[in-house]
C-alpha cells in the first residue's frame, strides 16, 4: 500500500444557502480543493453524503457533481455511512490512491439541509438509526441522544450544566472562522436557557440544521511535493462499527465503534493518545463530545465532561477540540462534516489556523461519528 | 327444565371461561363541556366521562380487554376458534378490526373473525355468536368482544355521555367456566331511535324514539321473556346489569322490572365514565364478576338502537376463584385515570381539532 | 404508508416477537439470524412478557413527521426481564409522573399520528403498570 497525503482543501461557509443549491455548493468546494492543489481534474471523486434522497430528491449525486464540477467520464461514486459520510469518503479516497487504483482523488463532503421543514429533517437525520425498531416508533436521533445523556448524568453525576464548557468553547472558536455558521460567542446562561429539543438536550446542546460542503484532494506521498509546498500526510485512517440500534448494546455508555476506529488509527501510526495535538471531535451533541473523549481515550470513563470542565479542551489546553467551531458553531451540514474536520485540521497542520492556531502542532487527529455512534471513522494526519 | 321455543338453545352447556375488561385513562369532566356550550350544570347527566387516548382505538382497546381476559386463565391459543369484535367505532369502515386484535393475541391463522355492528347490542351480539360456536361443537372457545370509542357532535347531548371502554368474553363449556349461561334470548323489532348515516361522523336520535319505545321496551321484554322462560324472579338474582345510556335511564329501568339499587349497584359504571355503547353493559358485567361468588345468579340484559335486546341469565360456578390474580380489574381502570378540566384539550384528544 | 413493510413488522410490533440462541440462551429484541455472543445461527421464536423498567426517558419536543401529536411525547429505554432492552414510546403517563427504575408494561397503541389516510400502523408502547400488576411489580422490586 502506498503513502497518502492531501495536497489540497476547499470549502464553503456554513449556513442557510438559500441562493446556492445541493450542486452549486459541490462544485465550489470541489473545484476550490482542486485550485488548491492547482489541479484541473482529478482521477476520481468520491462524494460523502447522507441523504441528498430524501433532503433534496437527488441521488446519483457523485455523478452530478462530477458533471457539474467539469469533468465527467471520472469515476465518481457516493459513499454513505449516515453523519459520518464526508469522513468515510475521505476513507475511501485513501484506500484508492493507497491501494493504486488512483492517483488524484477528489473526497467532497456535502448536505443541503434547508430546503425541507424541520420536521421532515428530523425525519430524514432518523434514518441512520434502525428504521423498524428506532425511526418507525417516533424516535428521532436527538431522543436517542437524549436518552443517552440522561443516563450519563445519572450514572456519573453531572447536570446540564456541567456540558456548558463545550459549547461555549465551540463557540469561542467559530467568531474567527469566515467560514463557520455561528460567529457569536454563548454564555453559560444562554446555554442553561436555552430551549429543549429532547430533555435534557437543548438547542444549544445540538449542532444546527445547515448546509455546505468541504472537499480534499489525495494523491501518493511520494508525488505531493510536485502539487503544493505544504502536503499533510494521512497517518492513520480507520472505520468501524457497531450495533445499529443504541438499545442491544451491552454497555450503553461505551462508544464501541469510536473506540475500536480511533484504536485502529492508534496502531497503525504507533502514536498514542498523548502525542496527539488536537482533537477534531463529533460533537454533535454535548453528550457526543463527552463520549468521545472517553472512546478515544483522552479521557477515563465518566471524565469527558470533567475533562472540558477543566479546559483541557481549549485552544490553549492538553487536546484543543473543535478549533475552529466544530459542529455545534462551525456547524453540521450531515454528511459534509467529516469533510469540514479534516480540511480544518489540515489547515492547523499546515499553519493555516488564523487566530485558532494550534501552537507547534504536528499530528491531528479527526473522528467522525455516524448514527447512534454505529459508525465512526478516524484519520490521524501529521506534518 | 321446559324449554320455550324463544330461548337460543345450544347443544353443549356453555359459559364464560374468562373475561377482561378496558377502560382508557382520561376523563373530561362533563362540566367543562357544559361551561362550553352554556348548558345549566345542573342539567349535566354525569359527572365524568372516559375519553381515549390520542393513540387509541378500538382496536388496541379491544386487544388489551382480551389480552387480560387470555392471561387470567391457561386456554392453549389453538383452542380458541373466533374471534368477535360487536362495536360501532371501527377504525377502518372496511377491514375488520377482529383481524388486528386476533394477530396480536397470536390466535392466527385458524380462528373465525369478524366486526359486528348492532349499535350498543354489538357486543351482546357478539357474546350470543361465540356462545353459538361453543354450544354447537365447533369451537372450544371463542372470543366475544364489546368496545367502543362513543362519537358524539359538539354540542349534542350525546356528548355528555358517549364514553369509551369495554370488555373481552372468553366463552367456553360449561365445565370450564366461571360463569355458566343457564339461558338467553334475543328481542328485535325495526326501531328508529338512534342511528348514522353512511359517510357521516356522528349519530343522531330519532326524534322521541330513544325511550319509552326504544330502550325501555326492548330491555324490558326481553328481560321479561327470558324471567318468564326460565321461570325466575327478580328477586332470584343476587345481581343485574343493564344498558347504561345514562343514569337516569338505568335507574327506571330497573325499578321497572323489579331490581333493586343493590342488584345493579357493582354493573352500574355509567355514573363514573358515561355510556360506552357496545361496550357498555359487557363492561358492567365484567365489573359483576370481579366481585361475584360462586352460586350467585346474573341478569344480563343489553340494548342497541335500531333496536334490541340480548338477555341472559348467569350463575357464577367455583371455578371463578380459579382465575389467576394479577389481572387489572374494572375497579383498577375507573381508579386509573386522567382528568381532563378543559374542552379544548377534549376536542385535541377527540381528534376533533388538530394541528396541520 | 409502506403496507408491505409494516406487515411484515406484525409479529415484533404487535407480540414483541423476539429470538433467544438455542446455543447459549442470548436473548435478542429486534429478533436476529445470527447469535452476537457465540455465533449460532440457531436461534429460535421468544415472546416477551411485556413488563420492563425505564432505563432513561426524554420528552421529545421536535417530532419527526408523522409523530405530532403537538404536546410532546416520551420516548424510554426500557429494559425488559429477558435480559434486553429496547427503545419505544410511552404512553398515558403525563412526563411528571414517570421517572427512570419505574416498571412498566407493553401495550398495542396507535404508533403515528398521520394515519388519517392510508394504513393504521399500530405496534406497541410502554405504560406504567395497571392495577395489581403494580402492585406485583412493587413486591418483587
Amino acid at each position: 500500500m502506498r503513502d497518502v497525503s492531501i495536497i489540497g482543501v476547499g470549502q464553503t461557509p456554513v449556513g442557510e444557502h438559500w441562493a446556492h443549491s445541493l450542486r452549486d455548493l459541490g462544485v465550489e468546494a470541489t473545484r476550490a480543493a482542486l485550485a488548491d492543489a492547482g489541479l484541473e481534474r482529478p482521477d476520481a471523486l468520491f462524494v460523502g453524503n447522507m441523504v441528498s434522497g430524501l433532503l433534496c430528491q437527488q441521488e446519483n449525486l457523485a455523478t452530478l457533481l462530477a458533471d457539474f464540477s467539469g469533468f465527467p467520464g471520472i469515476e465518481a461514486l457516493k459513499i454513505e455511512a449516515a453523519c459520518a459520510s464526508g469522513a468515510a469518503a475521505v476513507r475511501v479516497a485513501q484506500l484508492a490512491v493507497a491501494s493504486g487504483a488512483h492517483d488524484l482523488v477528489v473526497a467532497v463532503g456535502i448536505e443541503k439541509m434547508t430546503d425541507l421543514a424541520i420536521d421532515g429533517v428530523t425525519s430524514a437525520l432518523a434514518t441512520a438509526a434502525d428504521a423498524d425498531y428506532e425511526a418507525a416508533h417516533g424516535v428521532t436521533f436527538t431522543a436517542l441522544n437524549a436518552l443517552l445523556m440522561r443516563l450519563y448524568m445519572e450514572r456519573y453525576g453531572y447536570t446540564r450544566a456541567d456540558f456548558a464548557p463545550f459549547v461555549i468553547t465551540a463557540h469561542e472558536n467559530a467568531v474567527t472562522n469566515p467560514y463557520a455558521m455561528f460567529r457569536e460567542t454563548v454564555t453559560p446562561e444562554d446555554f442553561l436557557n436555552s430551549p429543549m429539543v429532547a430533555e435534557p438536550i437543548s438547542i444549544l446542546d445540538s449542532s444546527p440544521v445547515c448546509d455546505g460542503a468541504a472537499a480534499v484532494v489525495l494523491c501518493p506521498s511520494d508525488r505531493a511535493r510536485s502539487f503544493t509546498e505544504q502536503p499533510v500526510k494521512i497517518l492513520a485512517s480507520a472505520t468501524a462499527t457497531d450495533t445499529i440500534g443504541l438499545a442491544p448494546r451491552k454497555d450503553l455508555l461505551w462508544f464501541g465503534a469510536a473506540y475500536e476506529s480511533a484504536h485502529r488509527a492508534y496502531r497503525q501510526t504507533g502514536l498514542r493518545p498523548e502525542e496527539v495535538d488536537f482533537f477534531e471531535l463529533h460533537d454533535a451533541f454535548t453528550i457526543v463530545s463527552a463520549l468521545s473523549l472517553e472512546a478515544a481515550c483522552f479521557a477515563e470513563r465518566g471524565q469527558g465532561v470533567r475533562f472540558a470542565q477543566e479546559c483541557h479542551i481549549h485552544r490553549n489546553g492538553k487536546l484543543p477540540i473543535c478549533t475552529q467551531g466544530g459542529l455545534k458553531a462551525r456547524g453540521h451540514p450531515v454528511g459534509a462534516s467529516g469533510a469540514y474536520q479534516i480540511v480544518e485540521a489540515v489547515n492547523q497542520l499546515r499553519g493555516h489556523g488564523g487566530p485558532n492556531q494550534v501552537a507547534n502542532c504536528r499530528v491531528g487527529m479527526a473522528q467522525s461519528i455516524g448514527g447512534m455512534a454505529s459508525v465512526a471513522v478516524t484519520h490521524i494526519l501529521g506534518v | 327444565m321446559s324449554a320455550p321455543s324463544i330461548l337460543l338453545r345450544t347443544e353443549h352447556r356453555v359459559g364464560i371461561a374468562s373475561y377482561g375488561a378496558y377502560v382508557p385513562r382520561g376523563r373530561i369532566r362533563t362540566e367543562a363541556i357544559a361551561a362550553c356550550w352554556g348548558l345549566e350544570q345542573k342539567r349535566v347527566p354525569i359527572r365524568a366521562k372516559s375519553v381515549p387516548g390520542p393513540d387509541e382505538d378500538t382496536a388496541t382497546m379491544c386487544i388489551e380487554a382480551a389480552q387480560n381476559a387470555l392471561r387470567r386463565v391457561a386456554v392453549a391459543a389453538d383452542q380458541i376458534r373466533a374471534v368477535w369484535v360487536g362495536t360501532e367505532s371501527k377504525p377502518y369502515a372496511v377491514k375488520p378490526t377482529s383481524t388486528v386484535v386476533a394477530e396480536a393475541l397470536g390466535l392466527t391463522p385458524f380462528i373465525s373473525a369478524a366486526d359486528m355492528e348492532f349499535a350498543c347490542k354489538a357486543g351482546s351480539e357478539a357474546m350470543q355468536t361465540a356462545m353459538a360456536y361453543v354450544g354447537s361443537g365447533m369451537a372450544r372457545y371463542a372470543l366475544a368482544i364489546g368496545m367502543d370509542t362513543a362519537q358524539s357532535r359538539p354540542g349534542d347531548s350525546l356528548e355528555y355521555t358517549a364514553a369509551a371502554g369495554g370488555a373481552a368474553f372468553l366463552f367456553g363449556r360449561a365445565e370450564n367456566a366461571v360463569a355458566e349461561v343457564e339461558g338467553s334470548l334475543s328481542y328485535v323489532t325495526d326501531t328508529p331511535d338512534f342511528f348514522r348515516h353512511a359517510h357521516r361522523h356522528y349519530p343522531q336520535h330519532g326524534q322521541r324514539f330513544t325511550g319509552d319505545a326504544a330502550y325501555f321496551h326492548h330491555s324490558q321484554q326481553a328481560t321479561r321473556a327470558l324471567l318468564d322462560a326460565l321461570g325466575r324472579a327478580p328477586q332470584d338474582y343476587r345481581w343485574a346489569v343493564f344498558h347504561q345510556p345514562n343514569p337516569k335511564f338505568v335507574r327506571r329501568l330497573a325499578r321497572q322490572l323489579g331490581f333493586t339499587e343493590e342488584q345493579i349497584r357493582p354493573g352500574f359504571l355509567a355514573p363514573a365514565i358515561g355510556n360506552t355503547y357496545a361496550g357498555s353493559s359487557l363492561l358492567g358485567l365484567a365489573a359483576v364478576l370481579d366481585i361475584a361468588r360462586p352460586g350467585d345468579r346474573i341478569l344480563f340484559t343489553s340494548y342497541g338502537s335500531g333496536a334490541g335486546s340480548d338477555a341472559l341469565s348467569l350463575v357464577v360456578t367455583p371455578r371463578i376463584g380459579s382465575l389467576r390474580a394479577g389481572v387489572p380489574r374494572v375497579r383498577d381502570y375507573l381508579e386509573r385515570k386522567q382528568e381532563i378540566g378543559d374542552y379544548g384539550v377534549y376536542l385535541r384528544l377527540m381528534k376533533k381539532i388538530h394541528r396541520e | 404508508m409502506e403496507l408491505p413493510r409494516y406487515h411484515r413488522l406484525r409479529s415484533t410490533f404487535y407480540r414483541l416477537q423476539a429470538s433467544r440462541c438455542a446455543a447459549c440462551q442470548a436473548t435478542y429484541f429486534p429478533p436476529r439470524p445470527y447469535c452476537l455472543h457465540c455465533g449460532s445461527r440457531n436461534l429460535e421464536e421468544l415472546r416477551l412478557s411485556g413488563r420492563g423498567r425505564v432505563l432513561s426517558l426524554t420528552r421529545v419536543y421536535q417530532p419527526s413527521r408523522g409523530f405530532s401529536d403537538g404536546v410532546g411525547t416520551l420516548t424510554a429505554l426500557i429494559e425488559l426481564p429477558e435480559g434486553l432492552r429496547l427503545i419505544a414510546q410511552l404512553t398515558d403517563v403525563e412526563p411528571a409522573e414517570v421517572e427512570t427504575g419505574q416498571e412498566v408494561e407493553m401495550v398495542v397503541r396507535r404508533l403515528r399520528t398521520d394515519e388519517e389516510q392510508g394504513l393504521i400502523v399500530y405496534g406497541y408502547k410502554f405504560r406504567p403498570v395497571v392495577g395489581a400488576r403494580a402492585a406485583e411489580g412493587a413486591n418483587s422490586a
